[in-house]
Parts: C-alpha cells; sequence; structure tokens
C-alpha cells in the first residue's frame, strides 16, 4: 500500500515515530503523479527538486531528533492562484505564463511553517472563473471517476489531484462554489470557510469580496487539521477577521443530537436531479438516526443570487484584473504601437474568452449610468440574501443541501452555453454572497459518480460544520470509496 | 486685467501629500529624493495577490488637516477605487474615498486687498498618489518610478467661492500655511507636495448661473496659479465678448508659453468607474479618537495674527505676513524670549529677513539665523553696544553663518565708539578740515551737519555712537 493512502492524522504519526520518511512520502506522491497525470492533468507545475530537497533536510533533522512542525513532511497541492514565492504561479492563464512570484501568500508561509511540502501547482480556470476547468488555458483536469467528465471548478486540479491519490491534500479558493463543487463532483471533502477566516493575502483576487482559501482532502478530520494550518487572524489581510480560532479537530468528537438543521426547499427544487435529492434525503436520515432534527425552511431570496453573483463578482473581476496590463509582469504583446496599444493587445492576447467576458460583464455594471441599476442593485440584493440566512440561523445550527444540483458533466458538453454553465453554481454562490462557512462532503454515487452534501454553518462556526459533517463520515462509508484509476 | 462685464468665479482642488514616514497601504518609505524604484514592494507595485493596509498615521494626519480647516469629521468613511489604466498606477485603480470622504463642509478665511472672505470647503478625502513618468523625448518610451506611487494624500476641494485669481492664490497661501502649522505635510509646490488644479469660469455680473468651466492643471507655482487663471480669465472674456461659447475641457498651463491648452475635452473623459474596495474595511471614527487629534492642532495663524495684535501691538499687516508661515511666526516668538521690543523684532523680520530670502531664493528652513540671536542682537542695540547701520552687518552675518551677535561683533571689531572724549577729538578734527561746510551750516544750511557726521562715520568705520556725535557735532559748531 502507498503511503499516500493514508490520513493526515497517521502520516503524522509514523513520521514522528519514524516508520515513513518525508522523503518516502514526497517520492510517493510524485510517483503517483507520474502514473496517474497523463489521464487526470491536473499540475501546471511540479516542484519536484525542491520538494524532494525539503524532505531529505527533514528527515536528517528528525534522525537527529530535531524538534520539527507537527505536519511536517506531509505533501500538499497548491491551487494555481495562491502565489508562491519563486514558484511559477500562472492561475492558469497565459498571461502569467511566465510570472515567477517574489513573495509567498500568507497561507503559502503557513504551509512552510507547519512544515508541509509544497509537490506543485494545480490547475483551475483561468483566474479561478469558471466551473469545470474547461477554462484553463493549459489543460482539462479530468475526473477520476471518468475521464470524459470534468472535475467542476475552479479549483478542479485541486479537488481531481486529492481523488487520484497524488497529494493526500491540496489548497484551493472559492469564490462562488469553487472548492465545494469539484469537491462534490470529485468525491472528496472541501471546506469554503467564513469569509475573513484565512488570509486572502497572496491569493490572486477574482472577487476580493467573495474569496476564500480553503483546503481539500480525503476525510473530515484530515479537513480540520488542515483548516488549523491556514485559518486565523492575518494583519496583511484588513478583511480578515480578528475572532478566536478554536481547535479544530477535538471540536470533532462531539455529537451531533438535538442539532437543528434547516434544509432550504429552493435547494431541493425542480432543477435538482432526483438521484442528487435521493442521497441528500439518505444523509438526512442518517443525522435523524444521530438525534439531529430537521425540517424544511426558505431562503427566500434564493432566485436572484446568480444575477447578483455574476454581477459583483464580475464588477470586482473587472478592477482586479486591470493590473494585468503587460507593463509590469506576464506576457507583453510584441511591438505595440503606442500605450493603448500595448494594454489592449497584451490583454487580447493574455486572456481567455471567459475571463474577457467577466471583465466586459463587470465594467458594463460599474459603468456611469448603469451602476445603480447593476452594481448597486446586485448589492441590494446580497444584502437580502444575507439576512435570508441570518433568519435561518436564528432557528437552525446548520443548514444542508446537496452541493451542485447534478453530478459531474461531461467534458465540452456546456462550453458554449455559458448561462446553463452558471447555473451550476445555484447552490453554492448564496453561500458565498452571505460570507458564511459550508463544507461539501461525499454522500454517495449517483450512476457510478459522486454526489456532494453541503452542510452550511453560522459565520466563523466552522467547528459545529466540521463536527456534523465528521459524524456522518462516521457512520458512513461513501467517502471510502475511490475512483479506479 | 480683471473684465468689467465679467465675474470669474474659481474653484480649486489642492492636493496635499501627508508627510507620513510609509506609504498609505504598505510599509515603504516616502521619502522625497531616492533612486528610482527604491522605495516599492510587492504591494506598491500591485503585484498580483497583494492587498493594501491602511496607515493609521495617514487617517490622523488627514483628521487634523480636516478639522484645521474646520470641517466635519464622518464618523463612518470608506475607500472606493478609481478605475484607469496609465503607467503610473500600477493596480490600475487609485484608491481614493469618493462616496463617504473622512472630512466635509469646512472654511477658511482669506485677506484680499484688506478684506476678509469665507471660503467654504466642499470635502477633504484621502487618496494614494501615482507614480512618476519621465517621458523621453524622441518617442523612445517613458521612465516609471513607483517611489511615490502610495505616498498619502489629502484632496481639498473647495466651493466655487472664489472671485478672483488673486483670491485664488491667497486661498492656496492660507492653505499651505494652515498645512504647514498642523505639521502634515511639508507643502513644497516645487516638490510636488503641493498640487493645485483649478475650475474657472465667468458669468456676467448679476447672473445667477455659473458659465461654462474649463478645469485648468499643471499649474506647478504659487505664481503659476496666478498667471494660469489671470490668462485663462482674460480668455475666456475673449471668447464671451466674440459672441463664443466656452468648451468645457481640461487645459493644461504652459510656464514657458505663458498659455493654457486644451487637454482633453469633456468626452474624452473618463469614466473612472468607482465602486467601495472590497479590501479595504469601512473607517470608523469614534469621538475619543477625533478628540485625541483635535487637541493636537496647534494654533493657527488666524488665531496667532489676533494674538500677536492685542498681545505685541503689531499692525495687521505686520502680524498677517509673520504668522503666514509658522517657521516666521516661530522665530518671532522666540526672539522675544531675548527681547521685549516686539515691533524692532517685527521690524527685522519684515524687512531685513524677508529681503534676504526674496533676493537669494531661499526658504527660512535654509538659513542659520534663530531667535536667540535675533533678539540678542536687538538687546546689543538698545545697550548701544552696536548701532543700527552696525546691526545690519551683523544681521546678514547672522543670517549666513548662525553666529551669536555677541560673537560677530567681538571677531570683527564692530563695538560702537559711545566714548565722549575720543568722539569729540574726531568731531573737532573733522569740523576743522571742513570749513567750507561749518561757514554753511552757519549760513543755515541745515544739511550740511549731515555731511559732518557722515565724515565723522566714515572715520570711525561706522562704529561712532551717532547719537553722541550728532550731540558733540551740534555742541562743538556751537562753540567755535
Amino acid at each position: 500500500m502507498t503511503p499516500l493512502e493514508l490520513t493526515l492524522v497517521e502520516m503524522q504519526q509514523q513520521l514522528k515515530s519514524r516508520s515513513l520518511s518525508a522523503t518516502e512520502l514526497v517520492e510517493a506522491s510524485y510517483k503517483r503523479i507520474a502514473a496517474t497525470e497523463p489521464q487526470i492533468q491536473a499540475f501546471l507545475t511540479l516542484n519536484e527538486s525542491q520538494a524532494l530537497d525539503d524532505a531529505r533536510a527533514l528527515d536528517e533533522l528528525l534522525a537527529q531528533g530535531g524538534e520539527v512542525a507537527p505536519l511536517a513532511g506531509i505533501p500538499v497541492g497548491v491551487k494555481d492562484n495562491i502565489v508562491t514565492d519563486g514558484l511559477r504561479t500562472t492561475c492558469a492563464s497565459r498571461f502569467l505564463d511566465n510570472f515567477i512570484p517574489v513573495y509567498d501568500a500568507t497561507v503559502s508561509r503557513k504551509l512552510k511553517e507547519a512544515g508541509m511540502i509544497t509537490i506543485g501547482k494545480l490547475n483551475m480556470d483561468e483566474f479561478a472563473m469558471g466551473g469545470s476547468n474547461e477554462n484553463s488555458a493549459y489543460q482539462v483536469t479530468r475526473n477520476p471517476w471518468d475521464l470524459d467528465r470534468v472535475p467542476g471548478g475552479s479549483s478542479g486540479g485541486s479537488a481531481a489531484a486529492v481523488a487520484a491519490g497524488q497529494v493526500p491534500f491540496a489548497l484551493g479558493s472559492d469564490t462562488g462554489g469553487s472548492i465545494r463543487q469539484p469537491a462534490a463532483y470529485c468525491g472528496v471533502v472541501g471546506l469554503k470557510p467564513t469569509y475573513g477566516l484565512v488570509s486572502r493575502f497572496g491569493l490572486v483576487a477574482f472577487a476580493s469580496s467573495l474569496d476564500q482559501i480553503g483546503p481539500f482532502a480525503r476525510t473530515v478530520e484530515d479537513t480540520a487539521l488542515a483548516l488549523q494550518v491556514i485559518a486565523g487572524h492575518d494583519t496583511m489581510d484588513s478583511t480578515s477577521a480578528n475572532v478566536d480560532i478554536p481547535n479544530y479537530v477535538s471540536a470533532l468528537q462531539g455529537d451531533v443530537k438535538g442539532l437543528r438543521i434547516g434544509v432550504p426547499k429552493e435547494y431541493m427544487g425542480a432543477g435538482v436531479d432526483p438521484k442528487v435529492k435521493e442521497a441528500v434525503m439518505a444523509a438526512l436520515r442518517v443525522y435523524e438516526s444521530l438525534g439531529a432534527q430537521w425540517e424544511e425552511v426558505s431562503l427566500p431570496h434564493t432566485e436572484y443570487a446568480v444575477a447578483a453573483y455574476y454581477l459583483l463578482a464580475s464588477s470586482e473581476a473587472s478592477s482586479n484584473l486591470a493590473r494585468f496590463d503587460g507593463v509590469r509582469y506576464g506576457v507583453r504583446a510584441a511591438d505595440p504601437d503606442n500605450l493603448l496599444d500595448l494594454y489592449v493587445q497584451s490583454r487580447s492576447q493574455g486572456f481567455g474568452q471567459e475571463v474577457k467576458r467577466r471583465i466586459m460583464l463587470g465594467t458594463y455594471a460599474l459603468s456611469s449610468g448603469y451602476y445603480d441599476a447593476f452594481y448597486l442593485k446586485a448589492q441590494k440584493v446580497r444584502t437580502l440574501i444575507k439576512k435570508d440566512f441570518d433568519d435561518a440561523f436564528s432557528r437552525y445550527d446548520l443548514l444542508i443541501a446537496p452541493t451542485a444540483p447534478t453530478t459531474a458533466f461531461k467534458i465540452g458538453e456546456q462550453v458554449n452555453n455559458p448561462l446553463q454553465m452558471y447555473m451550476n453554481d445555484i447552490l453554492t454562490i448564496p453561500v458565498s454572497l452571505a460570507g458564511v462557512p459550508a463544507i461539501s462532503v461525499p454522500c454517495g454515487l449517483a450512476d457510478g459518480l459522486p454526489v456532494g452534501l453541503q452542510i452550511i454553518g453560522k459565520p466563523f462556526d466552522e467547528a459545529t460544520v466540521l463536527k456534523a459533517a465528521h459524524a456522518f463520515e462516521q457512520h458512513t462509508e461513501h467517502h471510502k470509496l475511490r475512483p479506479q484509476l | 486685467m480683471p473684465s468689467t462685464k465679467y465675474e470669474t468665479v474659481i474653484g480649486l482642488e489642492v492636493h496635499v501629500e501627508l508627510h507620513t514616514k510609509s506609504k498609505i497601504f504598505c510599509g515603504c518609505s516616502t521619502a522625497f529624493g531616492a533612486p528610482a524604484n527604491t522605495h516599492t514592494c510587492p504591494i506598491c507595485l500591485g503585484h498580483p495577490g497583494v492587498l493594501p493596509v491602511l496607515n493609521r498615521q495617514a487617517v490622523e494626519y488627514a483628521m487634523k488637516a480636516a478639522m484645521a480647516l474646520n470641517c466635519e469629521i464622518s464618523p463612518i468613511s470608506d475607500f472606493d477605487r478609481k478605475n484607469y489604466f496609465y503607467p503610473d498606477s500600477p493596480k490600475a485603480y487609485q484608491i481614493s474615498q469618493n462616496t463617504r470622504p473622512i472630512g466635509l463642509n469646512g472654511w477658511i478665511d482669506i485677506e484680499v486687498d484688506g478684506v476678509t472672505k469665507r471660503i467654504r470647503i466642499n470635502r477633504l478625502h484621502m487618496e494614494e498618489d501615482a507614480g512618476k513618468l519621465t517621458h523621453i523625448d524622441g518617442g523612445f518610451g517613458s521612465l516609471v518610478d513607483l517611489n511615490r506611487c502610495g505616498t498619502p494624500l489629502v484632496e481639498i476641494v473647495s466651493e466655487a467661492d472664489l472671485r478672483s485669481p488673486e483670491e485664488a492664490k491667497a486661498y492656496l497661501e492660507k492653505m499651505k500655511a494652515i498645512m504647514q502649522y498642523c505639521d502634515v505635510s511639508d507643502v513644497k509646490m516645487e516638490e510636488g507636495s503641493l498640487r493645485c488644479d483649478a475650475n474657472i469660469s465667468l458669468r456676467p455680473y448679476g447672473q445667477a448661473e455659473f458659465g461654462t468651466k474649463a478645469e485648468l492643471k499643471n499649474m506647478n507655482s504659487f505664481r503659476g496659479v496666478l498667471r494660469g487663471l489671470e490668462y485663462e480669465e482674460e480668455r475666456q472674456a475673449d471668447i464671451l465678448d466674440e459672441g463664443g461659447q466656452v468648451v468645457q475641457e481640461t487645459r493644461r498651463w504652459d510656464e514657458a508659453q505663458g498659455r493654457t491648452l486644451t487637454m482633453r475635452s469633456k468626452e474624452e473623459a473618463h469614466d473612472y468607474r468607482y465602486f467601495p474596495d472590497p479590501d479595504l474595511v469601512t473607517l470608523i471614527v469614534e469621538p475619543e479618537w477625533k478628540e485625541r487629534v483635535r487637541a493636537s492642532i496647534p494654533e493657527l495663524p488666524d488665531a496667532r495674527k489676533a494674538r500677536y495684535a492685542a498681545e505685541y501691538g503689531l499692525s495687521h499687516y505686520d502680524a498677517e505676513v509673520i504668522t503666514s508661515s509658522i517657521k516666521i511666526a516661530d522665530l518671532f516668538e522666540q526672539s522675544l524670549t531675548y527681547t521685549t521690543d516686539a515691533k524692532a523684532v517685527a521690524n527685522w523680520i519684515m524687512g531685513d529677513l524677508l529681503g534676504y530670502l526674496n533676493q537669494n531664493g531661499k526658504e527660512i528652513e535654509e538659513v542659520a539665523l534663530t531667535g536667540e540671536g535675533l533678539g540678542a542682537m536687538i538687546g546689543l542695540i538698545e545697550k548701544g553696544t552696536i548701532s543700527n547701520k552696525i546691526a545690519k552687518t551683523v544681521f546678514k552675518e547672522m543670517v549666513e553663518s548662525g553666529k551669536s551677535p555677541q560673537t560677530i561683533v567681538e571677531e570683527q571689531g564692530l563695538v560702537q565708539i559711545s566714548d565722549e572724549g575720543a568722539i569729540k577729538a574726531i568731531v573737532e578734527k573733522i569740523v576743522a578740515a571742513n570749513p567750507q561746510s561749518v561757514e554753511d551750516f552757519r549760513a543755515g544750511k541745515e544739511k550740511a551737519i549731515g555731511f559732518l557726521v557722515g565724515q565723522v562715520m566714515r572715520e570711525t568705520k561706522g562704529k561712532a555712537n551717532p547719537t553722541v556725535v550728532n550731540e558733540l557735532l551740534a555742541a562743538v559748531l556751537k562753540q567755535a
């Protein structure tokens, strides 16, 4: 058995007892990548020689009886919109094909401080815009459960790499569902923390008011352990919350008896695949059997969420992506006629279709004469959606819903229909607009493809979300299913 | 010449760089004059992934400036993005305050031709400065220096209350003085820490609505502001006189050509697509914080002016000139620790000091004169140790070397001769040598005595006490 099948907790123990070396673990990771990457295509950049150097140094330190950080030696994959000092970071865009960051994101620094070893940078939709990884300028990552299907997105590389057993843990980012939806499609655990729990410093911004970094892992316990590493206040991020960080792993131990669960009826409507619905209903029965109570609840403004999201996220993106002008970094168009031409050519050549579409949409929504009707109106909708959640959380501890309306779709199936593509995020977007935490955990298969169960919590109550997810996992076998590769 | 037909209406937008140690959203130094791009980091260079964190000191300086300009401080204000592409702005947006600025509804009083007038201030908001571009002749390209990028600024927008270029200049000078008193900025127009754009329009006297305005940029000195506005006043009057219409546009003052030129028309105006910056949180100013900052505002020019008139009996004009710069006002007050003759201090400052600065194109902080020196020198005059005339030499030396007046007097042997015996001998010698002048004097030509005094002073190299010389000369002439 490959040591990559171990959980993070088991790896930690074996590394500590020295029955497993960091070098063995890291080598196993690259071996698995070599074997599966031709099909999966999850990585954009590998960090092999540096990672092996780091692993050997760590083993030496351990051999000398030296003190190491708690997660020292554990391999991790990082989504390619999180900057890593000295390691190419492209955001899966041609624009940043040659971009080597000169600083570490706060989470990159925290991974290093925890002793974790960065294996490489993971594929995504360009600048995190998309839900299938088909918007990557480099490659389409495949779903390990069915190579003809998408892994979801935008953190599709992260989800697929964990599902394929290439790395035990990966970081992704979620703006409207970009962690939860690929986690659901690939049958792994993915957590979007509360907005502000994890520092965004060094996360290449798509929509600053929505972006959150979060972990992917195979079990809830591993997810909790990973969250522990990256959560916490950061003075480099003004939107980072100064809240006490609990011990997420020990918080898993409580039971779910008496938990009050709301099930938003708008999330179980006509657009949701009956087989997905059935898997969620089965999960609710598990909670019932564990002593939790659930009932239907209404989040009345749900139907406006997708429209509001695409206006707000695109507006912010149109401004966030303006810095990619070809002047200081990234790819500059050859032989521009003048300054304007330098901008126009560099951006025309550097950005893909979907990125351009959203920049145009956002620019329009912020334009004088349209701002009130689009941007401002969308902000008001966001306030109402947030209020829907506030109201629900005055009565319930958690909300439970499907993560996505369907299982993973086929590559190419939706590329010519962006609106249909946008609707895949209908169950994750409202949660992002409200800024609350949510996890996706595997809750079974529909026609051989994983279904994700979304558990949504109160702001900064990741502990309850993780506890409920863990209880479900303890009483089901879904998380043990592996794709045949 | 101001037109007799049209009333000029001017509003000013003044940018003041706050002299914090570090930039407004990162830790880079704001020091002026460093080699290009050495005061930069991934944050002010707009690298992917970076985030801004607001400099608390910049907020306090902005609050201090706003309160000194009699603005209300908004308990809640926030930051917006002003989006535009230009290489001096690496993020392609400037972080500014659009909808909810920190300061609102202020005013300052200005004085032109002895008349005091209140100019209302619409708002004061915080923002970050842009980098600096140097365009290379011949189309080779442009050099970008981002050292200045991210330096904190406040923009102060007046109401359209100014009615002449002179009023505009007076407003700007008052603004400079207040910022200097508050110690929030270096306010040097030549270094760009004080900048000014103007909106100017004309309307027939008696008309209520404003005429079409032009926005005037690139006035890089007080004189430039005055000349640019005067030129624009005349240009618009000529258009109106010919029955034409002023075009709404942005114009650039060309100092070398002495005229304003079209920069961009209204149609070419940017749509900045302002929206709240999601990377920054709402700025909340609690009353205690505001009051703590308010307490740090020193006595401002108007208050000092009134006090100097009341306490020291200075004329309105003298008090105005002395308080127009805090450095000069401070020198005035320091001098009064060493002498009680405020009038004399004021006269030395107004005459010899300002004259010297003017002649040599220097600022007060560039000269070595101290209040202690000036006060002591006036003391030497009072004691009769030196004459007023000698004092002029001593003063110049103090300004240039910073030496004490006593040292200068000793080193150069400038002590006044008041010894009657010594002077009498010289007076008698001069009288004997100039019989013609003596005769003229006796014949009633009073002026002749002046010539004789001059001769005595020449003989003593100016060191003879003039009072004693006059007395002795009168006595000797009477006797003879």
